[in-house]
């Protein structure tokens, strides 16, 4: 991060909400790499319709959109992990809705943003309308000194990465350095957070171990509509809120019932958030930010 | 004591096997669950904790899933099949079961309850 955006954070008072995820246990070989940030964004939903839960929700993608482009310093770059849309029957309105979405976010200033799908994307047609607007649901990509993995364990709609995605992740794996950065982008949670409500990858635990003799590797999801923070070994996950609907905390009620909007704290629960990404401890900090100021 | 060397040797397990035919073993009790976007019917299963049973499942319109976490026990509901799961309830309480394959606007709220009897 530039001694620049330090300050200005420093000075805004923006720093409230920061979950710093410290990974190091030895020397940085990329201690050389530049430091950037990158903003993350989930599950907009977009076509979702329910007053109770969200009476603006053709107004919060809008409002996200203008809170990024408000920030006093553009990311490096922008993603969105999952659930661009909102699940529908119809494959014309499937695409309707992803058309909208990808006007919407057009609109974003900072033009090199990154998509991956949600079951609610992706699970019903295995793909085929995300493709058309986003391109392969699974890449790579390099930043900086770190090495970006988007995962898709959406398009089955049982919720699999696949034997041929976990083979393209090893083959991936293999070519990396000693101690280089990654950071792995995906929807659903890679460990079992709450199988009771879903929240899993079947075939997650593959990819956690082909992840883990890697020394700094950090995850970031979606799905789950709010923050939550968790280890397996050294491989942090990190969820992001929802820009649609929050969801309880995991267990904490009988059945996993959206949380309902509170008029006295509208958008209260959604939000986005801008990762820190630096070198030297190899560290990520995280910042949540409201879709609209109080 | 046939059909236990016929579920070890097709590799079924103790705690699970898809498939088992329900209608050869009048000693296992069999649980009809019918699927539907976005229900079980019946959505309430009372089992007996030790008692081996068979959930044979069917669904009404598109493939949907069983899964109950705390068994660990799933099987995927296909359209025009029969899918069967023995399993025998190895603890008493109330547990939830949810649909695990994506099914549409709805899925999350497709659950339902087992009620294992002590």
């Amino acid at each position: 991060m530039s001694v620049d955006r330090r300050m200005f954070l420093k000075l805004a008072g923006l720093g409230g909400a920061v979950f710093a995820s410290r990974l190091a246990r030895a020397a940085d070989p990329y201690a050389a790499a530049d430091e950037f940030f990158f903003v993350q964004l989930s599950d907009t939903h977009w076509g979702f319709e329910g007053p109770a839960l969200n009476p603006d929700a053709a107004g919060t993608l809008p409002k996200a959109v203008a809170a990024v482009n408000a920030l006093a310093v553009q990311p490096d770059f922008i993603v969105f992990t999952g659930d661009l849309t909102h699940t529908t029957d119809s494959p014309k309105e499937r695409r309707a809705r992803l058309a909208e979405f990808r006007r919407i976010v057009s609109g974003l200033k900072n033009p090199n943003v990154r998509f991956m799908p949600g079951e609610h994307d992706a699970s019903l047609d295995n793909g085929e309308a995300y493709k058309e607007f986003f391109g392969p649901t699974r890449y790579t990509f390099d930043h900086k000194g770190v090495h970006f993995i988007a995962l898709d364990n959406v398009s089955d709609p049982a919720a699999r990465l696949g034997d041929e995605q976990l083979a393209w992740l090893k083959a991936d794996l293999a070519r990396r350095k000693p101690g280089e950065r990654i950071v792995v982008l995906t929807h659903r949670p890679l460990f079992p957070l709450f199988p009771a409500w879903d929240w899993a990858t079947r075939d997650g635990d593959r990819a956690i171990e082909l992840l883990m003799p890697h020394e700094n590797v950090t995850v970031f999801y979606g799905h789950i509509h709010q923050e939550h923070h968790f280890k397996t070994g050294h491989i942090e996950h990190h969820s992001a809120k929802s820009l649609m609907f929050p969801l309880p905390a995991p267990g904490s009620l009988p059945k996993r019932e959206p949380v309902k909007w509170d008029p006295a704290q509208p958008y209260r629960g959604l939000g986005f958030r801008e990762v820190e990404a630096e070198a030297k401890p190899v560290e990520y900090k995280l910042t949540e930010l409201p879709v609209v100021k109080a | 004591m046939r059909r236990r060397r016929f579920l070890a040797l097709a590799g079924a397990g103790a705690a699970a096997a898809l498939g088992a035919a329900a209608s050869a073993w009048p000693q296992e009790r069999v649980v009809r669950v019918t699927a539907r976007r976005f229900t079980y019917s019946p959505s309430v299963l009372t089992l007996k904790k030790g008692e081996p049973v068979v959930l044979e499942f069917i669904t009404a319109d598109i493939a949907m899933g069983f899964n109950a976490p705390d068994f660990n026990v799933r099987a995927d509901i296909l359209p025009g099949k029969i899918s069967r799961l023995r399993f025998t309830p190895d603890k008493a309480g109330t547990f939830t079961f949810v649909c695990d394959l994506f099914c549409g606007d709805g899925h999350e709220s497709m659950s339902g309850t087992l009620k294992v009897l002590a």
